[in-house]
């Protein structure tokens, strides 16, 4: 039945008009041959193919509506829909047939100003759609195996599925918003709009982003050189959301000595960030000033370094009055060679980043401390060939409530690229944690692995 | 209780160091007598040097030896394209992977997009390969948009020109004269070249060859070549075994004898495929700047086809 259906509407729909174009093809030599012959005898000749395909759609009609009068005979056994167009009833349709000369005639297909005819807001027709944002999804699947007590994570996870939104706004301003899809939850990782037209060279964005604090804060999961992100941030800098807030950002270049290039960020946000800072009051924003220097060594090879500072109140799980700041410092260098003929087989990167973290908090004897710890990762990767990069990280870092503890590990990753848009890693990690007790560590052995997949609109590649 | 006024000390602190800032940095470079350009490619350059003459001060981000789909969008150059007045762009999605973010960090209201100062060269150019139907990435990396290396037909080349013309005579009234009589030598002197060429390549019409990248559609196209296959499986797909295989006996079959290599590309597998085969593998400057030897947009072409004819010559 439901076949029958499908058929039925197909031949309703388009029947006529193929059987016309298998008419016309048909005829097609015959009117070449036709070419060459007085202009009386072509016409002659046309007249009389008119005539058959008249003849032709005379029986189609008949056949048409005999298959109609038999469906309508049938009970209606099945009252599901199979498509919509299926469920019209027989006599509505055909009003209007396509004409034959129209569908015969190679011509171009006045369609568009049909199509602006019927168009509604929201019809799949609706032009409205170019004007959609470019909308992708960037899944994240994380496995791990391996001993793991101090800070163990699940066997397997979709760890994330980033939506991501970009647009251009106006002449003035364009957004980019970035919604990230746990296991645990949804959350905002940034949502921001860039103001491109300001005087002064200023480039101002207001939302909520990543703070410009050193490197790693800025880079998003999945753009990452690892899968998981250096034991300093988890320790230091607010683990893998890192400073991430609501605020305002201004940006510009700085005047520089000749070849370098200078950049000076400065952000203002509420002052809530994970496990970093918390605001209790209205008055209790956190900033980040982040100054940038950059040069290009030769064509193939550049330098970027960075310092950076930070300060808001300290997140203590609970509002102990305003007194309690946490400051964060940052040094950053990167070195990367990029040969540019051969710049997608072989690349090199090496990076570095320090903190610096002064913490006041309660002491265990409930009496005002500052805990000054320390952390830094190194990394580097290699660009093998175009499928295969190689790359090693070495962390150290203590605890930002404290510092008598000190976490070293090391990281050895193997990451492969089928495609532009996929991305399958392996990563071994050890771990020398530090336990409760100051002396006491815990040794950690994982092997992580990850896919990556890219959906829709073409990203930037990071820099 | 002084530590009360702290989130408004900050915010003094912060709109303090925002205005030092705002007061610090260099003043834009006034639109000093040339107009200044920046382009993604070299081809675009050359062809903004052919009409803009001494009037313009021109520079490419990408090189001519660089596969313009990956160019690090490296700090350097927001400098030079937060002092240009014109930056003019391959689009069709080329640059996607790059410019989008160079031209937002650049601060410079005058190379947004659409604003005056943006220029994409694609709306002149004839474009081929436009995806119909539905676009999917099982196809590779493909532009849904068609195939962005469109410049190297001289006929977009002179189309691309006649824009470029066109928008510095917009932007700079009083030269206007100045660019279109640049222009009209450009026009005159491209329609001998292209002659000369077009002759050059008469015996080798029809001829079949592969390529490593779907660069080359505009100019098989125009000097009748024939792209019979391509080395990647699917575009931005590096070659994998069977895909090879399944060319090499095409290329036995069909008797193909040149593959033609861009300059940003491993040679193994086209090497490999060509001791298979019998045919030579030839590498080919898409781009201005490719070899050191082709400065401008005349010298691309020269060298492609003086190479392409040795090549053709040595293989029959």
């Amino acid at each position: 039945m439901k076949r029958f259906v499908l058929v039925s509407s197909l031949i309703l729909g388009f029947g006529s008009d193929a059987f016309g174009k298998q008419a016309a093809e048909a005829r097609a030599p015959e009117v070449q041959n036709a070419g060459g012959l007085p202009a009386e005898t072509r016409m002659k000749a046309l007249e009389e193919e008119v005539r058959t395909l008249a003849e032709e759609v005379a029986v189609l009609r008949g056949e048409l509506k005999a298959v109609r009068d038999a469906k309508s005979a049938e009970p209606a056994s099945d009252p599901r829909i199979l498509l919509t167009a299926a469920h019209i009833e027989p006599g509505m349709l055909p009003a209007n047939p396509p004409p034959i000369a129209a569908s015969a005639s190679p011509g171009p297909a006045p369609a568009s100003p049909q199509v602006a005819q019927t168009q509604t807001y929201g019809g799949a027709t609706s032009n409205a759609k170019l004007l959609n944002p470019d909308i992708s999804l960037i899944g994240d699947f994380i496995g791990t195996a391996g001993h793991n007590t101090i800070s163990p994570s699940r066997s397997l996870e979709l760890h994330e599925s980033e939506v991501g939104m970009q647009a251009i706004i106006d002449p003035y301003a364009r957004a980019d918003a970035f919604i990230s899809f746990g296991e645990t939850g949804v959350n905002v990782e940034e949502a921001y709009v860039t103001f491109t037209s300001l005087p002064a060279g200023l480039l101002m964005k207001v939302g909520k982003m990543r703070a410009d604090f050193g490197k790693v804060n800025t880079i998003h999961n999945h753009a990452l050189p690892y899968i998981d992100r250096p034991l300093a941030t988890n320790n230091l800098v607010g683990g893998e959301d890192g400073i991430d807030d609501a605020g305002i950002s201004i940006t510009r270049f700085l005047p520089a000595p000749k070849n370098w290039f200078m950049e000076g960020t400065a952000q203002v946000f509420r002052g809530d960030s994970s496990t970093v800072y918390a605001a209790n009051r209205r008055q209790d924003l956190s900033v980040v000033g982040h100054l940038r220097g950059y040069r290009d060594l030769s064509e193939s090879t550049n330098l970027d370094l960075g310092i950076s500072y930070s300060r808001g109140h300290s997140n203590l799980g609970f509002d102990f009055g305003p007194n309690f700041l946490t400051n964060l410092y940052g040094a950053d260098a990167t070195l990367r060679w990029k040969p540019l003929r051969r710049a997608i087989y072989k690349n090199f990167l090496f990076r570095t980043e320090l903190f610096w973290s002064a913490r006041d908090q309660l002491s265990a004897l409930n009496a005002f401390e500052t805990q000054h710890a320390f952390g830094m990762y190194s990394s580097a990767e290699y660009r093998v060939n175009r499928r295969w990069t190689v790359g090693g990280r070495f962390d150290r870092s203590g605890r930002a409530t404290n510092a008598n503890l000190t976490d070293t590990g090391f990281s050895g990753i193997l990451t492969y690229w089928p495609s532009e848009f996929s991305q399958i890693r392996g990563q071994y990690r050890f771990g020398h944690l530090a336990l409760a007790n100051p002396g006491d560590f815990s040794n950690a052995n994982e092997f992580l692995f990850q896919f990556l997949f890219v959906m829709g609109a073409h990203g930037a590649h990071p820099f | 209780m002084h530590r009360c006024s702290f989130g408004k000390r900050l915010t003094a602190v912060f709109t303090t160091l925002a205005f030092s800032m705002a007061l610090l940095g260099p003043t834009p470079a006034r639109a000093a007598g040339k107009l200044k350009i920046m382009t993604a490619t070299t081809d675009l350059a050359a062809l903004a040097e052919e009409v803009g003459g001494e009037r313009i001060e021109v520079e490419s981000i990408a090189r001519g030896y660089q596969d313009p789909h990956f160019v690090d969008a490296k700090p350097s150059f927001l400098l030079k394209l937060k002092r240009a007045d014109l930056l003019i762009v391959v689009g069709l999605e080329l640059e996607i992977g790059w410019l989008p973010p160079l031209i937002t960090q650049s601060t410079n209201p005058k190379i947004q997009v659409a604003a005056p100062g943006y220029l994409d060269a694609s709306r002149f150019a004839r474009i081929l390969e436009i995806p119909t139907g539905q676009v999917t990435r099982a196809e590779g990396d493909v532009h849904p948009l068609g195939n962005p290396h469109y410049w190297l037909d001289p006929e977009n080349g002179l189309r691309i020109a006649k824009g470029i013309a066109d928008k510095l005579a917009e932007m700079r009234p009083e030269d206007a004269a100045y660019f279109a009589q640049r222009y009209a030598d450009f026009e005159q002197r491209l329609k001998q070249a292209d002659e000369r060429w077009l002759a050059e390549m008469k015996p080798y019409a029809g001829r079949k060859i592969v390529t490593y990248h779907r660069s080359w559609p505009n100019f098989a196209e125009h000097f009748h070549l024939n792209v019979v296959g391509y080395v990647e499986p699917r575009p931005g797909i590096p070659p994998s075994p069977q895909h090879t295989v399944e060319l090499m006996q095409l290329m036995k079959r069909e008797n193909v004898k040149v593959i033609v290599v861009e300059p940003y590309f491993d040679l193994k597998t086209p090497n490999a495929v060509a001791r298979e085969t019998g045919a030579q593998v030839l590498v080919l400057p898409p781009s201005v700047g490719g070899e050191k030897e082709i400065t401008d947009y005349f010298k691309l072409f020269d060298y492609d086809i003086s190479k392409l004819k040795q090549a053709f010559d040595a293989t029959h």
